[in-house]
């Protein structure tokens, strides 16, 4: 809505002047900025970030975590909501003070602290108020050259973040996405270095831009800047007009066009890990596991609205099951089946698990649900670890050499046909991460499939109708114990799935792979990525798992690790506040969380339906906006 | 009028703590009847309703229903015999559109599992086709109101009196032999109600639905019931045509209240 910069609309009123502010807000604005530049410089990330090299030898990502700040309150405190009916300024001097200020008091509060550091010793309470601390603040010179350079720069970016309101809708495009290109560039050099090796041409092209040791040469940042600029000048365009020229088509020859996606987007999973380096591919099976936790967990809590924080428990179950399946040395039974027959006693594992586990918890609703599940996820790892059932889990010292899957899935023979299957002549087992990450893809493909069919069936149907009343549903003739059941083992069995490919990719098994932080980290993912939506939950995996890390995976920046659990809770209270829908949406969830706009909406549409004439009683109080 | 007896309630009592919310009360529909239950609020009137349908338990007596026993049941087994209701305060599944609601309210007529949707079978997509069918026919009762565009638009779009008619429409779609209606007419205008009260009389000759009903509105229960049966405090005070109800010194009291000795005489 108003939140853009928008190119002005002729009935603006005249701009107001640069100092009729709204100085209260303004002032709390730049103290929350204050405050947080402080905190975040208190936990450790700027100067733990710090050796991660943005653009040599400018930038780095440790000052980064700090500059965003500035800019980002700015750009916020600018932001005025714009109601039908009231009157909307022309944006202009006012808009850079109020940035201005706001950075400066940031710029205030941080300087403050500089001379704290130098003049105080806090390092009691606060481990990270140390001698590094300062030295990063103040660039290794004096604390008057710190309090300079900050106030200066915080000032700056604020007075940059007004000037987005200003500029029209084009400019601001262009800075994010040469800011987004430059610093996705350097935070994805691993990524490029894996991707571009071997390639023609394109290795040297890459060694111009990135420096030797890490981050991008000044050089490579302009070009990369260069190039961003031309993309949302020129290809940006093309890039819609190839979209239209899709939808049109897709309209036209719906089942054609769709089987030329599918197509197009298998041939590229069947491609894409032959040209990937053992870290990125390494780095997709984790993204993968998570989409196909996220996924089970989708069905689960986004479908049948059953709040399951004790999901890692199948997850567990999947694994230790094709450990001790699998595995020659596992210390109980050890059938050291083949992974694809284990597969098989996995799903009917999971289903056991999902029965055992939801039975006694289905009845319960709501919070009770919720903190029951969260008991037996942790029961399950206890009982795992315990001595107990050491003697078949191997306890904490967990199980070894599980082999990983044989893709090359020929060599047997029909018992009573005697048909023998052709075996190739390849070697395709072990724990290699690019076959690996073809089993995943198998299995997220199965995901995907079984989310998709079932949401459009009798059975999602009676899910989402438990969901949004489960005494209705049942009273409609729904058995409810059933349908929750239902999703419960469905949801089970494709986190089996994701726990038997992490066993035996890892190769080995040890219950502390299986605490609670796994439930909570993927119920993360599909609130974030959207939850009751597909893409969504994968976009989420992507983002969380793939670029901060998961639970106990590295993502690509490694560097947050340390920090992974403090973005995860900022970035959810953000999105729990700004766009509790999540990334990408399910339509009927982003309605349902803003139900008095999206109202508000189709009655100015026209779209809600009124009664007859004659009864604007009855309705007019319940639908004319407010 | 009266065929078959399908609905037979003796001496049905439910106490919540000390309160008697129902007491003694016998009870019976026959096929093909239109019967309102009546009564002042707080009469024990849902509560009876929550009975049928197996939403409370009874503390004792027994609830037949073809001569069966509905007492135990849980509440879709109760819709699955035949028995279908709607709400006094309307409960739609406000996020699932107008065409999902009367789907899933065939989810106990119809029985492709798990499997079944995943392997896109052929009798999973006769299912489907079969219950969009008869989901958008229980709609077209109500004329054009709730087809058309309409069908994918959520519940929530409605306006009130059609949140009222998709109720209807839902109760329909489970394929009962017997609908409950509490307060079908409430809250709307002159108008609707008229219309409403046609449509309630067309269950019964149209679709062969036996009707029992919960009504405020003494034209409606005048204009359909062929019997009328009055609560108060949980009890039968008087059951019989609308006349002899509505002539009855008890019920008058009982929404009237009893007159001062005193001054009476």
């Amino acid at each position: 809505m108003s939140d853009t910069a928008m190119s002005a609309p002729a009935d603006l009123a005249p701009a107001r002047a640069p100092l009729d502010q709204d100085w209260r807000k303004v002032v709390n604005y730049g103290l929350v900025l204050g405050l947080a530049l402080v905190f975040i410089s208190l936990t450790g990330m700027p100067d733990g970030l710090n050796s991660r090299v943005i653009v040599e030898p400018w930038l780095s990502m440790g000052y980064l975590s700090l500059m965003w700040l500035p800019f980002a309150i700015g750009f916020a405190v600018t932001h005025e909501q714009v109601l039908e009916g009231m009157v909307q300024h022309k944006r202009g001097a006012r808009e850079l003070v109020a940035g201005a200020v706001v950075g400066l008091i940031g710029g205030l509060c941080l300087s403050l602290l500089v001379y704290l550091l130098d003049t105080r010793d806090l390092s009691d309470p606060l481990v990270n108020w140390n001698q590094p601390l300062l030295d990063f603040l103040t660039r290794d010179g004096s604390v008057g050259e710190g309090v300079l350079l900050w106030v200066g720069v915080s000032t700056a970016l604020g007075l940059f973040g007004g000037l987005m309101r200003i500029v029209p809708a084009l400019g601001s495009r262009l800075v994010r996405a040469v800011i987004l290109t430059v610093v996705g560039a350097a935070a994805m050099e691993a990524l490029i270095d894996d991707l571009s090796e071997g390639v023609w041409k394109l290795e040297g092209v890459v060694e111009w831009l990135y420096h030797p040791r890490e981050g991008l040469e000044p050089a490579g940042a302009i070009a990369l800047a260069i190039a961003a600029a031309f993309v949302v000048l020129w290809l940006g365009r093309q890039l819609k007009k190839g979209g239209a020229v899709y939808n049109l088509a897709r309209e036209a020859q719906p089942l054609a066009v769709n089987a030329v996606s599918v197509v197009a987007v298998a041939a590229a999973a069947i491609l894409l890990p032959i040209f990937l380096g053992r870290l990125t591919n390494d780095l997709l099976v984790n993204v993968g596991l998570f989409v196909l936790l996220a996924l089970g967990l989708n069905i689960v809590v986004g479908l049948a609205g059953i709040l399951d924080l004790g999901y890692v428990a199948f997850y567990a179950v999947g694994g230790y099951s094709v450990a001790i399946l699998t595995s020659p040395t596992s210390p109980g039974i050890s059938p050291t089946l083949p992974f694809w027959l284990a597969i098989f006693i996995v799903v009917g594992m999971a289903t056991l698990a999902g029965l055992f586990i939801g039975a006694p918890v289905i009845r319960m609703r709501g919070d009770y649900l919720a903190i029951v599940t969260l008991g037996f996820g942790e029961i399950i790892r206890l009982t795992v670890r315990s001595d107990w059932a050491s003697g078949l889990t191997g306890g904490a010292q967990g199980m070894l050499s599980i082999p990983g899957p044989d893709l090359n899935i020929g060599g047997w023979t029909l018992p009573l046909v005697g048909w023998t299957m052709p075996k190739l002549e390849v070697d395709l087992m072990g724990t290699n991460p690019q076959h690996i990450l073809y089993v995943v893809m198998f299995f997220v493909a199965i995901a995907i499939y079984v989310s998709w069919r079932l949401e459009n069936s009798r059975i999602g149907r009676a899910w989402m109708a438990v969901r949004e009343d489960e005494s209705v549903a049942e009273a409609m003739g729904i058995n409810t114990v059933t349908a929750k059941l239902q999703a419960f083992v469905v949801g089970a069995i494709l986190a089996s799935f994701a726990g038997a490919v992490f066993a035996a990719k890892v190769g080995s098994i040890f219950e502390s792979s299986f605490k609670i932080l796994v439930s909570i980290v993927i119920l993360v993912i599909v609130i974030v990525g959207g939850m009751g939506r597909i893409a969504g939950v994968v976009a989420g995996a992507f983002v969380l798992v793939g670029i901060l890390g998961g639970p106990n995976q590295p993502g690509l920046m490694a560097e947050f690790s340390e920090y992974k659990l403090l973005i995860y809770g900022a970035l959810l209270v953000w999105m729990m506040l700004k766009r509790p829908e999540g990334l990408i949406p399910n339509v009927r969830r982003s309605r349902e969380l803003h139900q008095e706009e999206f109202l508000q909406d189709a009655w100015l549409r026209g779209e809600v339906d009124r009664d007859e004439a004659g009864s604007e009683a009855t309705t007019d109080e319940g639908w004319a906006p407010a | 009028m009266s065929g078959e007896r399908l609905l037979d309630i003796k001496s049905l009592s439910v106490t919540f703590g000390g309160l008697n919310a129902l007491h003694d009360l016998d009870f019976h529909v026959d096929k093909g009847e239109i019967v309102s239950v009546i009564g002042p609020n707080g009469a024990g009137k849902t509560t009876f309703f929550n009975m049928i349908s197996g939403m409370v338990t009874p503390t004792s007596g027994d609830i037949v229903y073809r001569g069966d026993s509905l007492l135990g049941l849980d509440p879709n087994q109760v819709t699955a015999r035949g028995i279908a209701r709607t709400f006094q305060n309307v409960r739609l599944f406000a996020n699932m559109t107008i065409l999902e609601n009367v789907m899933v309210a065939q989810h106990c007529r119809t029985k492709v599992g798990v499997f079944g949707s995943l392997l896109n079978t052929r009798s999973f997509r006769r299912e489907e086709e079969e219950i969009r069918e008869y989901g958008k026919e229980v709609l077209g009762f109500f004329g054009s109101r709730l087809v058309g565009y309409r069908l994918d638009q959520t519940a929530s779009v409605l306006s009130y009196a059609n949140r009222r008619r998709l109720e209807i429409a839902r109760a329909m779609a489970t394929k009962p032999e017997i609908i409950l209606l509490d307060e079908p007419v409430a809250g709307m205008n002159p108008k609707e109600t008229e219309e409403l009260t046609g449509l309630i009389g067309k269950l019964r000759s149209e679709w062969g639905f036996t009707i029992v009903m919960i009504e405020h509105d003494m034209k409606v229960v005048r204009d359909v019931s062929d019997r009328v049966v009055v609560l108060d405090h949980g009890e039968t005070i008087a059951q019989g045509s609308y006349e002899t109800v509505s002539n009855d010194p008890g019920v008058i009291e009982a929404y009237l209240g009893r007159p001062i000795e005193g001054n009476a005489s």
